[in-house]
């Protein structure tokens, strides 16, 4: 599965379901400017487990929280890899 | 040791007593005043001197006004209820009734336009005017919290100032030197006893505001030199992500309000290496109950024993309390009992013993904490049963890395499935549920099941995680 699109998808998604204007989705945009806020990032986490199977917030405790959309992403691909 | 002080005779006079009035300052989002102004001035466009004896309902939208306005009120009125911003007004006319109100104090002119059946609206200024500084004669001011009820309608707790100051008031020969903030808002426990602790210990204070983007009050707390800073560890998730959290450099830094996590602990550290972390449990009702400062989640056995100001155990799985920092009673006819015969507080979370050390593991009565906000699964249940199709549900809590836990939901339906699928039936729960429910309480994911699990008392089989 492609993990970005599936991370976009997400968030569409759940922008979507709770009236969130999504901000354009650039790896250098600030995740805390996306419009999500942090309820919407739990639902994305908690989506993204069941369609990759992973969720590397959970699975490192000493891993630093991703400030960007990019580091976001990078946060899921170096959890698959 | 230290000696058992008695209690504060009231706000305004222990500000005054803990001295630097023209150094040490309130900041609000876009308003700033000392605690000499606050303390020889008022916000109320009354003067206090008229709402002697009252009952008040404050319902401020902003910290700062609603901070300044309880330094004008405590001492003189009989009653002040702190209304928070995030608690839908809805509610407002069924708190106004059960404490009494026969004030309303308010910043909104939505809100004072209504009155909501009160008698006399007072509204809040922009700007703290200089007052005359005789207060006259003291009363204790009954001071009352919401929390949430299984119902969806708050509860409400009641403290004075004593069980809120508790005994963290003594007056810090180091407090200049300390400006406090906290990402909680100060009509909730956990900001309101960091408001007090400013307040009575002399030192500064920065109160956030729900208006604010979190980089932004990151940058103001920063630039207003804060040393100690206080959150939920959902707060704390939130500000990590924020490219702004390295604006503050605090010297200590407190986590209360949910279940603190190791991982929490480690990001904090790793972010603020010269901070000192401590988590505190703490309840509305309970008061503050410990500190632990090893850097390690859950709490030594020997916690329990450490303070003779506040006594715990734990006793069928959950912790209780008895201190003088617990709330009095609930108010209201129908309120259940916050204390039992003996004074203890059942604070209702739950701990198991592994290894020497406990750890938290939820609530008995199952309730989710989700970002710091109550759900209590039987009010999301009722909404769901509502649904044509549904014969039952249990809502339960998911862990959540982002928000501590989310809600879930265990449905089994009247019949079998229509056609249209399970997915059609699903969006239609959860937009039968976003219509009657905070976003908080909407079940993130919903499960079909073929059955639930019914015990011999009849009631459904909660498993807690």
């Amino acid at each position: 599965m492609d993990i970005k699109a599936e991370i976009i998808a997400q968030f569409n998604q759940v922008a979507q379901e709770h009236d969130k204007r999504l901000a354009p989705l650039t790896d250098q945009l600030a995740l805390l400017n996306s419009g999500l806020d942090s309820l919407c990032f739990a639902i994305v986490v908690a989506r993204l487990e069941n369609s990759l199977g992973v969720d590397p917030f959970s699975d490192d405790e000493d891993a630093r929280f991703p400030v960007t959309f990019g580091d976001f992403i990078r946060f899921y691909e170096n959890a698959k890899g | 040791m230290k000696m058992q002080k008695a209690n504060p005779v009231s706000l305004w006079s222990s500000i005054i007593a803990s001295g630097s009035l023209s150094t040490r300052v309130l900041v609000g989002l876009g308003a700033k005043a000392s605690w000499g102004e606050l303390a020889y001035g008022s916000i109320l466009d009354c003067p206090t001197e008229a709402l002697r004896g009252k009952s008040v309902l404050l319902a401020t939208t902003d910290q700062f006004r609603a901070s300044a306005a309880l330094i004008a009120l405590d001492g003189i009125v009989r009653r002040v209820v702190l209304f928070p911003p995030d608690v839908s007004v809805e509610h407002l006319p069924y708190v106004a009734r059960t404490a009494e109100a026969d004030v309303l104090v308010t910043d909104n002119r939505a809100t004072a336009s209504t009155a909501h059946g009160i008698g006399r609206v007072v509204t809040c200024g922009q700007n703290v005017k200089p007052v005359n500084a005789d207060r006259g004669k003291f009363i204790e001011t009954e001071w009352i919290l919401l929390t949430s009820g299984t119902t969806g309608q708050p509860k409400l707790a009641m403290h004075t100032l004593g069980s809120l100051a508790g005994s963290a008031w003594e007056t810090n020969p180091n407090a200049s030197a300390i400006v406090w903030s906290t990402f909680y808002d100060m009509r909730r426990y956990g900001g309101l006893h960091i408001f007090l602790h400013a307040a009575l210990t002399g030192t500064s204070l920065v109160v956030s505001s729900a208006q604010e983007p979190v980089a932004d009050f990151l940058a103001r707390a920063g630039a207003n030199g804060v040393t100690n800073i206080s959150g939920t560890p959902s707060h704390w998730r939130r500000a990590l992500m924020s490219p702004l959290a390295d604006r503050i450099a605090p010297s200590y830094i407190r986590m209360s309000g949910e279940i603190v996590d190791q991982a929490i602990l480690n990001q904090v550290k790793a972010q603020y290496p010269q901070a000192r972390i401590e988590h505190t449990f703490a309840s509305t009702e309970a008061g503050v109950g410990f500190n632990v400062s090893d850097g390690l989640m859950g709490f030594p056995p020997e916690l329990l024993t450490r303070n003779p100001e506040v006594e715990m155990k734990i006793e069928d799985g959950t912790l209780k309390i008895r201190s003088r920092r617990t709330a009095t009673r609930y108010l209201g006819a129908e309120s259940p009992v916050l204390k039992d015969a003996a004074d203890f507080v059942d604070t209702g979370d739950t701990v198991d013993l592994r290894d020497g050390r406990y750890y938290f593991t939820g609530r008995r009565d199952g309730t989710i904490n989700v970002g710091g906000f109550k759900v209590h699964p039987e009010e999301v249940e009722a909404v769901i049963n509502r649904h044509p199709q549904v014969a039952m549900s249990l809502v339960k809590a998911k862990k959540s890395p982002i928000t501590g836990a989310l809600v879930v939901a265990d449905v089994v339906l009247k019949t079998t499935l229509a056609e249209s699928g399970p997915e059609a039936l699903r969006n239609g729960i959860l937009q039968f549920c976003s219509a009657e429910l905070d976003a908080h309480k909407v079940p993130v994911a919903i499960n079909i099941v073929p059955m639930l699990t019914i015990g011999e008392s009849g009631k459904l089989v909660r498993r807690h995680a």
